[in-house]
């Protein structure tokens, strides 16, 4: 165990923590992807574990998300547990009709004879300035599929431990880590294990409920503390699994607040924001004073220039700005 | 096609490409450029090699590490660093950055930071040139990491197939960010993978200029003569590190130096010294006006104007142009 026990921690060794006790663990389990070992990780989440564990469990692979992904797959029915390590989930596009045609149907197609226990890590999302094609948030394309469980780690907590839980689910587990909370600073993880069906409330609210996932929750908190100030409490419920959604705990929050904004990475149209809306307006459409509102990407492929990057990503003000537009504070 | 062409010049082009990096670096260090950044820096022979046997006419698909691919076709400094500084005057609008330059005038189609990704692009573009009758090359550059996506293999295969105009340039340094070719393919011999597509290929020393040009020469011809695509290895080396983020652990320092000691700027500077076409005048003539070249661009850059945000979802489709 290497838990940080004082001090802080950044979201980045959570995850590495995580990892190293995965593999430290359980002599099935092994680390493959592009850039992995002898380069420490593409955005250093398993630096030094290649000296730790070696070449076969820190297995560096060519460029060939198709191939990898698939002897992932292979590798997960032949007994062992494999966490595929995919750069950025742009990437993980050319690996998709071996997680979508393969992993996610296996089971299905097989009667339930087969089972893919594999676990996939990406990295998602914008705000680092890196255009189009490493900055977009797709996970919503990944929880549209029966057959996957997908993960959105937004804390300390949920970075450390999903892990081990995603390790112990028989099907096939994406895990979406956020490229611009890697450097979050923070408290050091509780003890695990963390759940892997069910949302969190971050912050207790009574006149708005703002749904969010990964690094919205963070951009909904902050709109939380602006909003407090103009005497507005605003409930923050981060999804935390996107697939299977918690429909509950999203009736639930709209049930004790009555409003609801969906602050979401992903574009708006078709997207997860799509679904969340839908839900409420299933489960708990009597409870609503307005309309669901969504704060969401702008329609655009994410531009580099920074001014239109952040006009393109949700930003706390624009949280802010539709709870105003719901007819509270302001 | 272009003149033979003159030592001196390919020596300035790769002048320019150096320096305007190095100018990269300090904006970069700076805060001024953002995002990722991947330099070219021991690799200009090839881009500028290349680019000798292409006319204003072919079409050039580069990578992510393209700044130098980009100036050697003849982008202007001031329009790349623009874009590098996210101003609307850059070759992209602000909106790439340094991993999607751009530009329709000189036929520069990126700027692909999908590795692998410009190969079946150059495909179609040659597919293109040939159904609509036009002579032009597609010249198509990727590093050896794209050799072991499937990318590769498919382009390779459809453009054999269908004989089509494209010089594949594949500029081996070594490395795809920290994995060695060896750890990546279990057949290191790239000519003869590219071999077994019926492809003529061939490697050339990619630290020397002349001959990087004289062999892209050649294949040009042939592609140019409606031979179908050749390929051409060229053997390079980056200098530092893959992007800016990359603690660069994975090389030795014994090995760095061993390439460095034959940097092709410092090669095509002594073989011009040796036939007596530069003296130490020349050179630092020509260090003197590359100098004013990139401070006249920096100055430009920094002077460009941020685009409204209100025009944040412009080019996501078509402008037709109101009747
Ligand atoms: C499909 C895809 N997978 C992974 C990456 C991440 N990545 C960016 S550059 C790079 C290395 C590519 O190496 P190579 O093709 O040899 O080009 P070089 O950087 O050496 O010029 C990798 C793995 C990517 N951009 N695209």
């Amino acid at each position: 165990m290497t838990d940080v026990t004082a001090g802080t921690t950044t979201y980045r060794q959570a995850l590495h923590d995580g990892l190293r006790d995965a593999l430290a663990g359980d002599e099935r389990v092994f680390l493959l992807g592009e850039d992995v070992g002898r380069y420490g990780g593409s955005f250093g989440v398993s630096r030094g574990l290649l000296d730790e564990f070696g070449p076969e469990r820190i297995r560096d692979t060519p460029l060939s998300e198709s191939a990898f992904m698939g002897a992932g797959i292979g590798a997960a029915l032949g007994g062992m547990l494999p966490i595929v390590e995919v750069m950025t989930v742009n990437f993980s596009l050319l690996a998709l009709d071996q997680i979508v045609n393969t992993a996610a149907s296996l089971s299905h197609m097989s009667g339930g004879q087969f089972h893919v226990p594999l676990v996939v890590r990406m990295t998602t999302g914008g705000g680092r300035q890196l255009a189009a094609q490493h900055s977009h948030s797709l996970e919503g394309w990944y929880a549209h599929v029966p057959g996957l469980r997908v993960l959105a780690p937004a804390t300390m907590d949920d970075a450390r431990w999903m892990l081990a839980g995603a390790l112990r689910d028989p099907d096939p587990v994406v895990i979406f880590e956020h490229g611009s909370l890697y450097a979050m600073e923070g408290p050091p993880p509780g003890p695990g294990p963390v759940d892997l069906d069910h949302a969190a409330v971050r912050r207790a609210g009574t006149d708005v409920s703002l749904i969010a996932s990964s690094q919205a929750v963070h951009v909904a908190l902050a709109a939380a503390d602006a909003l407090a100030e103009e005497g507005v409490s605003a409930e923050v419920l981060d999804l935390r699994v996107l697939r299977p959604l918690d429909t509950e705990a999203i009736a639930a929050t709209v049930g004790r607040t009555h409003r609801a904004v969906v602050v979401d990475e992903g574009w708006r149209s078709v997207g997860l924001s799509a679904e969340v809306s839908a839900r409420i307006t299933e489960h708990a459409f009597y409870e609503l004073d307005a309309p669901v509102a969504r704060v969401c990407t702008a329609e655009v492929p994410l531009p580099y220039a920074k001014h239109l990057e952040d006009a393109a990503l949700p930003q706390p003000r624009r949280v802010v700005a539709a709870v105003h537009a719901m007819g509270l504070g302001g | 096609m272009t003149a033979a062409p003159d030592g001196v010049g390919l020596l300035r082009a790769m002048l320019r490409i150096r320096r305007l990096e190095e100018r990269c670096i300090e904006l970069y260090s700076a805060g001024e450029i953002r995002g990722f950044l991947h330099v070219y820096i021991g690799e200009e022979a090839v881009a500028v090699g290349v680019m000798q046997a292409l006319t204003p006419e072919d079409d050039v698909v580069g990578t992510y590490r393209e700044h130098g691919h980009a100036l050697a076709r003849g982008i202007p400094a001031r329009a790349i660093l623009a874009e590098m500084l996210g101003r609307q005057e850059g070759c992209s609008h602000g909106r790439g950055g340094s991993m999607h330059l751009f530009d329709a005038g000189t036929r520069f189609f990126g700027g692909n930071a999908i590795v692998g990704g410009g190969l079946p692009l150059a495909v179609g573009l040659a597919l293109a040139a040939r159904m609509r009758g036009e002579r032009r090359v597609t010249a198509c550059f990727f590093g050896e990491g794209a050799i072991a996506e499937g990318e590769f293999h498919e382009a390779l295969n459809l453009a054999a197939l269908w004989r089509l105009p494209v010089l594949f340039v594949c500029e081996n340094n070594q490395y795809a960010m920290g994995t060695a070719l060896e750890r990546s393919e279990s057949q290191t011999d790239l000519v003869l993978k590219a071999s077994s597509y019926e492809v003529p290929a061939w490697s050339v020393d990619g630290m020397d200029v002349e001959a990087v040009a004289a062999a892209a020469a050649e294949q040009a011809a042939m592609v140019r003569g409606g031979g179908g695509p050749c390929f051409l290895e060229a053997r390079t080396y980056r200098f530092r590190a893959h992007s800016m983020y990359d603690p660069d652990l994975y090389r030795s320092k014994e090995e760095i130096a061993r390439w460095t000691a034959r940097d092709p700027l410092a090669l095509q500077t002594a073989v011009l010294r040796e036939e007596g076409a530069l003296d130490d005048a020349g050179l630092a003539a020509m260090e003197a006006d590359v100098a004013a070249e990139m401070d006249d661009a920096v100055a430009f850059a920094r002077a460009g104007t941020l685009e409204p945000v209100e025009d944040l979802e412009r080019f996501v489709l078509t402008e037709v142009p109101a009747a």
